[in-house]
């Protein structure tokens, strides 16, 4: 590991400032550590926010709840108002990681947690993610576990996250604050980037911005559901996820919220196919049309070409387990 | 810096790149701890901290001032076993034994998750009563692999415990 200063924050502004220039934030430090191990990352300064107060679940006055940056993947997951009113949100953090990591990991940094591949990780391999301009190893190479939409020739690397995915389909807010002051809420699905000409750029937030909470609206009508796909029961990243939230009235789908994992460089959301769904039966066909819109331009690197079946298959079987309609 | 570790408070200094795991084997001495993996994969550096299950592999020491840290040595000593130690014994909960302590933490730790009625992924309800079948022991352990492959017995000293506890 290269060496760095250390510096523990105080509060949030003392962090922004801490961070002015060149420093990292750490919190639960279970995605930076493990790439700082590796020299993939080299933070010259480490900020450390692990004990900001930013740990707490609040309600908002419009009946959604206010997550601190801090609070721990574990405790989000059990909290009993995102246990009754926001399942998809429980079961995709309980689907991620194991227990040990979900009790360091922070809402914050989960988010922000690189988007990567096993090419990102192997240091005598081309990537343009950790060394831009290198190449891509993962494109011609082993690439099973690889995007199937928004990819570009520069990188085909998927956001890991379980917990993003589900936020994405809930619409949260990202709240920040930056050094000079100055807050913003930037909506989920702004908050990242597709990989373009630049893959190591990953999100739009600034240098030394700080995540101080995510904001989840009013819980949105119909039911939940988390459904993961991976190579083995427990413990491993997703090969294809689907966080669903759809509502059926009388015989009609009256709302449908759909993102996914696995699938791309960030948690994949198009509003497309949810239109495609609204007013309609539930049934395979409209299942078959919804999942058909959502692969529309999807496109195999070869190892990962089997995603493009699993993915209709496990959105298809998800949207008969929550809205019905099976023959 | 200062660090409580099994009760016992320690003045150490240490360059600030030292992972919480190298500094209770290397610093303190305290060996239980295993290293498997140094990457959060493998759960044999499993210990608490505030009474909460970590991978001490990927956390910085220098995170840790005035946190209460518990090793596997802190739970119990060959003359006073904890009951979760004593149910590996029983069960022959291991072969090799390398995973042993990071199993024997987290599990510790796990009963008192589930305790306090956290589900997990296999919970068929996220607000319903949940016993911890064979399959929630084992889902709630993923995160402690064990290369000799103990897991039925691994899962029987927990499932021996969590019967005590209930
Ligand atoms: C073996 C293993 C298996 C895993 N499996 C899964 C899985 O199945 N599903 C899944 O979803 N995840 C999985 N993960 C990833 C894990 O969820 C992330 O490592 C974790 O959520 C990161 O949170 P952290 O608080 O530890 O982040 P850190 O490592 O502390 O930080 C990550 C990044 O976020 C930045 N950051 C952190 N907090 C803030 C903030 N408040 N504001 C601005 N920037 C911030 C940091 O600077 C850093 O760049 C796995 C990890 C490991 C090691
Ligand atoms: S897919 Fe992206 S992260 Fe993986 S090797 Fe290619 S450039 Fe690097
Ligand atoms: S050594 Fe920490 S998880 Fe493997
Ligand atoms: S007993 Fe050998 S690794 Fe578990």
């Amino acid at each position: 590991m290269r060496e760095f200063q250390f510096a523990r924050a105080a509060d949030p502004a003392g962090a922004c400032s801490a961070a002015a220039g060149a420093g990292r934030f750490i919190a639960g430090g279970t995605n930076l550590l493990d790439l700082m191990k590796l020299e993939i990352e080299r933070p010259e300064k480490l900020v450390d926010i692990s004990r900001l107060p930013l740990d707490e679940v609040e309600e908002t006055p419009e009946g959604g709840l206010r997550i601190g940056a801090l609070v721990p993947n574990a405790d989000l997951a059990a909290h009993a108002a995102v246990r009754m009113r926001y399942p998809v949100l429980s079961r995709a953090l309980l689907a991620g990681a194991s227990g040990q990591l979900r009790n360091k990991a922070s809402t914050g940094g989960n988010l922000l947690q690189r988007t990567r591949c096993y090419y990102f990780y192997d240091t005598a391999m081309p990537c343009n993610k950790r060394d831009p301009g290198s190449g891509c190893g993962a494109i011609g190479g082993f690439n099973r576990i690889h995007a199937i939409l928004g990819a570009s020739d520069k990188c085909i690397a998927t956001h890991p996250s379980d917990m993003a995915v589900a936020m994405r389909a809930l619409d949260a807010q990202v709240e920040t604050l930056k050094g000079d002051g100055s807050t913003r809420s930037i909506a989920i699905s702004e908050l990242y980037r597709l990989p373009g000409d630049t893959p190591e750029i990953e999100n739009v937030l600034e240098q030394g911005e700080l995540i101080t909470h995510v904001v989840l609206p009013p819980p949105p009508p119909g039911r939940h559901a988390y459904r993961k796909v991976r190579d083995r029961a427990s413990y491993a990243f997703a090969l294809v996820s689907v966080a669903a939230i759809v509502a059926v009235e009388d015989g009609r789908i009256t709302s449908a919220r759909l993102a996914f994992g696995g699938l791309a460089h960030m948690p994949w959301r198009d509003p497309a196919v949810e239109d495609l769904l609204v007013g309609q039966a539930p049934g395979e066909e409209a299942f078959r049309r919804a999942a058909d819109k959502l692969l529309e331009n999807a496109r195999g690197y070869g190892g990962n070409d089997f995603k493009i079946p699993l993915a209709r298959r496990t959105l298809m079987a998800t949207l008969h387990d929550i809205a019905g309609g099976r023959a | 810096m200062r660090l409580t570790v099994n009760g016992q408070s320690h003045d150490v200094e240490f360059d600030v790149r030292t992972s919480l795991l190298d500094l209770l084997r290397e610093t303190i001495g305290l060996t239980g701890t295993k290293k498997g993996c140094d990457h959060g994969q493998c759960g044999a550096c499993t210990i608490l901290v505030n009474g909460r299950r970590i991978n001490s592999c990927l956390t910085l020491a220098a995170m840790h001032e005035g946190d209460e840290i518990t090793t596997i040595e802190g739970l119990g000593s060959p003359d006073g076993l904890s009951p979760m130690q004593e149910a590996f014994f029983e069960h022959d909960g291991y072969q090799c034994g390398f995973c042993t302590p990071g199993q024997i933490v987290s599990a510790t730790a796990m009963l008192e998750e589930a305790g306090k009625g956290w589900p997990s992924h296999v919970s068929a309800s996220l607000e319903g009563e949940m016993r911890l079948t064979p399959e929630e022991i084992s889902e709630r352990m993923s995160g402690n692999l064990c290369r000799c492959s103990a897991y039925p017995n691994i899962n029987d000293a927990i499932a021996e415990v969590a019967g005590g506890k209930s």
